[in-house]
């Protein structure tokens, strides 16, 4: 039988969530044995790629890349998990939605800045409105709220999702 | 004696006391029905939604916290239905205001929390509200996060019932209802505030909190030391 293809990228996170996952330690070995990761911060493929199995997602949709990461990833895998509070409820980067973004990047880059230059527009992607959880983006087939979500609650779910299962992840449920 | 009255709550029958409520009947039976605007020790207002019962041949829910026993009374607490609906009120409250566990103080000791993760709710299904929401930190000892007030009133009642002084009101309506000291005075200025911190007590979130624990936070009264050694005389 062929490998679980697993991909993973943060959007507008902290990359907690990839720690947690590193953080499953020897576990990871049960799961490399069923399942190889193709894409994401832990690998080197530049391209989200074709027939991806489960794709885990952390990070709030914050910026125009976030959306286009989002939507191929969504395009490309059976299953996304949102990973982490995040991904799951727009968390700390969703703190900012009060505020325009206008008023926002100037507070930061004009006010709160004594070099001068202004907003950057260059190579970097243009905020959007609203840092969003992930389902308002995209479809998502399982979430995993936690700040980050506990080692023990990925594995969890990864093991679920690799026996073919719906993870429940009753008591192991926590935000923050 | 007291009357007793004859109660089937989820089947099985209890005998309730006559004029306690639905909530109070099952709790003093050891049954568990959910709820976050009643606190043992204050009037109950029905506010949160999440006692809500299947009262038997009542057509719409009622919530179990106001709704008094009567002789031969019927009421389902934990049916699927119940589940859902409940999960659909801790959900609207998450999306009303800007709850962000991550960086709460109450975080793991919070009531609306522990709720939602004992319900199963893993995402809210309806878009966040995002409102701007001011932060009261001008009380010397306690500050009042808005973006974390579910407007349950228990700081209300707390303050009007137990300490007897009434600081705390609702403003408003609907969704703009906002939980205001006095006459929409900051905190700091009501002057009607004994500082008991009773409120903070009540509060099942992080929105009112005890300062002094934070970076920078904890002002030492250095004084009293040196007055107290004065006033037994030493030291004159």
């Amino acid at each position: 039988m062929d490998k679980v293809k697993i991909g993973t990228c943060w959007l507008d996170g902290c990359s907690g969530c990839h720690m947690s996952l590193l953080d499953i330690d020897e576990g990871i070995v049960a799961v490399l044995g069923k399942a190889d990761i193709v894409f994401g911060p832990l690998v080197d493929a530049q391209e989200w790629p074709e027939g991806v199995d489960v794709a885990l997602i952390e990070g709030a949709v914050s910026s125009q890349d976030d959306l286009k990461l989002a939507q191929t990833a969504r395009e490309r895998s059976k299953i996304v998990v949102a990973l982490g509070d995040c991904a799951v409820t727009g968390n700390v980067p969703s703190m900012r939605n009060g505020i325009p973004t206008r008023k926002l990047l100037e507070r930061v880059y004009v006010e709160g800045s004594n070099q001068g230059a202004g907003v950057p527009t260059d190579g970097v992607p243009a905020l959007l409105k609203h840092a969003t959880p992930l389902h308002e983006a995209i479809a998502v087939d399982v979430h995993v709220p936690g700040c980050p979500p506990k080692p023990g609650a990925i594995l969890f779910v990864l093991g679920e999702l690799l026996e073919g299962r719906e993870p429940d992840l009753g008591s192991k449920l926590r935000f923050g | 004696m007291t009357d007793k009255v004859k109660v089937r709550i989820d089947g099985e029958v209890i005998a309730a006391t006559a004029g306690q409520t639905i909530l109070e009947a099952a709790r003093a039976n050891g049954k568990y029905i959910p709820a976050l605007c009643y606190m043992e020790g204050l009037s109950a207002v029905g506010a949160c939604r999440l006692c809500m019962v299947q009262v038997s041949g009542v057509a719409r829910l009622l919530p179990a916290c106001t709704t008094p026993v009567q002789e031969g009374l019927a009421v389902d607490t934990m049916s699927p239905q119940l589940h859902d609906y409940r999960k659909i009120a801790l959900e609207l409250l998450f999306s009303e205001r800007n709850h962000t566990c991550a960086v709460c103080v109450s975080s793991g000791h919070c009531e609306l929390q522990a709720l939602a993760q004992e319900h199963g709710v893993t995402y809210v299904r309806y878009p966040y509200n995002y409102p701007r929401l001011e932060v009261d930190t001008t009380h010397p000892r306690y500050v009042l996060d808005h973006n974390r007030c579910i407007l349950c009133s228990r700081c209300v009642r707390t303050c009007a019932e137990i300490e007897g002084a009434h600081v705390w009101n609702m403003a408003g309506r609907g969704i703009h209802t906002m939980l205001v000291s006095e006459l929409q005075r900051p905190w700091g200025e009501a002057t009607s505030c004994t500082s008991c911190g009773k409120c903070v007590q009540a509060c099942p979130t992080g929105a009112m909190a005890e300062k002094g624990w934070g970076a920078e936070e904890m002002t030492k009264q250095r004084t009293v030391v040196s007055r107290l050694n004065s006033m037994r005389g030493e030291g004159m």
